[in-house]
């Protein structure tokens, strides 16, 4: 009896002492947001960085939101099993309703209805951020999210090769310095943009990817800084800093029908949705091929796979250049409906951010892709027009990083997450394996010779 | 002819030689088994002849073709199954989708080797939908066996499948492998339990440092003084 009077006393204790941990730990970090957020020092006052965060009300609403998180993260560890159970109630009814193809098709068919119409109501601000903010990013993150989710590669320059894309929309639209020998519509040009993006995916896939997984991560990341360089310096050929105007609209010409894509937002939109929809459909049979389940052995285990008889390199360089192609594709698409390309546009924040994306969304599953890239896209602009605690676009990244932390602790899996990184979660609970995509369980004496 | 050898393979990890001059035979229709302590160089035998490891200089010979070169997916396809040292299943898969990634290469019908499987090993049926990392270490290296089977090898390596099991298991599992060889399959068998090693198999090779210090039918060797000193636990004499 006393033992137990004793274990009970110091169970509590121990408790108590990591809430009080815990709460330190989320007022400290409210308190760096307040201020890295809040407005900067200058030369005549050096201190306005501090007195216009920390001694100012707008404190005390950071204050506040580490106060709830703690609560929330507190009750969450206290009822870790109760939470479990209920989650995992929602996540069968979910799997139940989803498991059934009628009701996922027919929720697909609303969804899409609901794309095709819900954007005719909307302003023109809206529309413009539906197509260049939210539709682009889309296109993006589903591509990514074959690369880093289905493959589990980490790739830090995928932006490069939505430049890739991009600059071959402007030599064959004859918008560069040099000129193809003939003019192409953009329409003409997606496969040679695609070809082009996959052709450098490749290059740069074959020998990488022969390696272990943290040399693809350093390699993208200079492959990428390497493509934004040349673009800026090589003005003779790219136009230079200032980037390449005129890069022509889209176009259809058959015999009488004539159709051209212009300044206004709603016809690209349906373009890109078009195009979303196609790329969406391909992505998930893809998933369910024996290329998508090669795929997912591969990231579970490289030389597991390739002792069942799957072709690890050629795989992963598949799934590379998949991702790459529709980078360049999206890039393609976004150059020709701005008209304009510029190598400030492809920096490897733009990469990270893509990265979070996917990420937020759920790696590896394709609802979840689209989810995060369109809420997280669609937020800063909300934000921007109704600053909540003195929002500043230039703190974005701030944010972001401070969503991340928080979703790795209440969701690590993502806001809709696919069924194998959910599997992999409750596994790594139970200390079975890694639950880090990104950890390619290769070991170094793999590589053949 | 012999269906599998090895003749005079060297492979070295950077500037260690881990294998030198190794030369051995597997006829159609045995089971064969390298006995080594921890280091020998078994696991290292074993990566060669499933293209892991490239050797310098030497020849695999399977089915009288030399398979150097040949990448190890490809290899899986031409007959050789290994089940890897540690088992390796896939964690987060199912029992049944981890046997369907055995079968990866084959197309069609996998109904009767799935039944062949479950028939060797009724306990992977029963959990045919669980998880393979919540399997117990005894059901993992079932299963890491099963999958190599899905792939109808023509010869079966096995990288210590005893290795961390209880002794009932381990009967059991040396019982099917038993079994495996009477359905037509070939096995190449690396152990450290030498005493139920050579309780099943024909022949068996002894690997120290490297290199074949003897080779012998499976009861001779089971009686030399030297293999029951190093490797049964026994006095020298
Ligand atoms: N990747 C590697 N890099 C360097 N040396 C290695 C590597 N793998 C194995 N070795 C060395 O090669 C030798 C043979 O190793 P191997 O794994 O083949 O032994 P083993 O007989 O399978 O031993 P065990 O019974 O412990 O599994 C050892 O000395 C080991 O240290
Ligand atoms: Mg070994």
């Amino acid at each position: 009896m006393s033992r137990i009077a004793i274990n009970g006393v110091s169970m509590s204790s121990l408790r108590r002492s990591q809430d009080v941990r815990r709460l330190g730990a989320w007022v400290l970090g409210a308190l760096i947001l307040a201020v890295m957020t809040g407005p900067s020092g200058t030369t005549t006052s050096p201190t306005a960085g501090f007195t216009g965060s920390l001694l100012h009300p707008r404190v005390l609403g950071y204050l506040a939101f580490g106060l709830v998180m703690w609560a929330l993260s507190t009750a969450r560890v206290r009822s870790r099993d109760r939470v479990h159970s209920a989650t995992r109630g929602v996540q069968q009814l979910r799997e139940k309703l989803l498991g059934d193809n009628r009701v996922r098709h027919g929720t697909y068919l609303v969804l899409l209805v609901l794309a095709i119409l819900v954007p005719t109501q909307l302003n023109s601000f809206w529309q413009e951020v539906l197509v260049d903010q939210i539709g682009v990013f889309v296109l993006l993150a589903v591509g990514l999210n074959v690369v880093v989710g289905y493959a589990g590669l980490l790739d830090l320059g995928y932006i490069a090769f939505y430049a890739i894309g991009a600059y071959s929309a402007a030599y064959w639209t004859g918008a560069l310095p040099v000129h193809p020998v003939f003019h192409l519509n953009p329409f003409y040009v997606i496969p040679l943009a695609i070809l082009a993006a996959v052709v450098a995916g490749v290059i740069l896939g074959v020998p990488t990817l022969r390696l272990r997984g943290d040399y693809l991560a350093i390699v993208t990341l200079g492959f990428g800084e390497i493509i934004s360089i040349v673009a800026t310096n090589l003005s003779s050929v790219t136009g230079g800093a200032q980037g390449i105007i005129g890069i022509p609209h889209f176009s259809v010409h058959l015999s009488s029908f004539h159709y051209q894509w212009g300044l206004s937002n709603l016809p690209y939109y349906y373009l890109l949705l078009g195009f979303v929809v196609i790329v969406l459909v391909a992505f998930r049979s893809l998933e369910n091929s024996r290329v998508g389940r090669a795929l997912a052995a591969i990231r579970e285990d490289e030389v597991a796979a390739e002792a069942s008889g799957v072709g690890v390199l050629k795989y992963k360089v598949m799934a590379f250049a998949i991702g790459a192609s529709t980078s360049g594709f999206a890039g393609l698409l976004f150059a020709s409906k701005i008209s304009f390309v510029a190598p400030g546009d492809f920096t490897v924040q733009l990469s990270i951010l893509i990265l979070v994306l996917v990420t937020f969304g759920g790696m590896g599953s394709l609802p979840g892709a689209v989810l995060g890239a369109a809420v997280l896209q669609w937020a800063p602009e909300y934000l921007r027009n109704h600053p909540i605690l003195g929002f500043q676009q230039q703190d974005l990244y701030i944010y972001l990083g401070a969503l991340l932390v928080v979703m790795m602790i209440f969701r690590p899996s993502g806001i809709w997450p696919s069924r194998r990184r959910r599997r992999e979660l409750a596994l790594a609970e139970e200390g079975v394996g890694t639950a880090d995509a990104m950890s390619g369980s290769s070991d170094p004496a793999a590589g053949p010779g | 002819m012999s269906l599998l050898a090895l003749q005079a393979v060297e492979v070295s990890y950077g500037s260690i030689r881990a294998l030198k001059a190794v030369s051995l035979e597997v006829q159609e229709g045995e089971i064969v088994t390298l006995l080594g302590a921890n280091g020998a160089g078994k696991t290292t035998t074993l990566r060669t002849i499933s293209g892991l490891l490239v050797p310098r200089p030497g020849k695999v010979i399977f089915d009288g073709a030399d398979i150097q070169g040949v990448a190890p997916h490809e290899i899986v396809g031409l007959g050789i199954g290994h089940v890897p040292e540690g088992r390796r299943i896939f964690p987060r898969m199912t029992v049944v989708e981890n046997l369907e990634m055995g079968a990866y290469r084959r197309r069609g019908n996998l109904g009767p080797d799935l039944d062949r499987v479950f028939g060797l090993f009724p306990v992977l049926l029963e959990r045919r939908k669980q998880l393979g990392g919540t399997l117990s270490g005894g059901e993992q290296q079932m299963l890491a066996i099963g999958r190599a089977l899905m792939g109808q090898p023509r010869v079966l390596l096995l990288d210590e499948p005893s290795m961390g099991l209880a002794p009932l298991i381990v009967a059991q599992i040396f019982g099917i492998i038993k079994e495996i060889r009477q359905s037509g399959t070939t096995v190449l068998l690396v152990e450290q339990n030498a005493a139920q090693a050579l309780s099943v198999a024909d022949r068996g090779y002894v690997l120290e440092t490297g290199e074949i210090v003897m080779s012998d039918r499976a009861e001779v060797l089971l009686h030399d003084d030297r293999v029951r000193a190093a490797y049964l636990g026994e006095g020298a004499a």
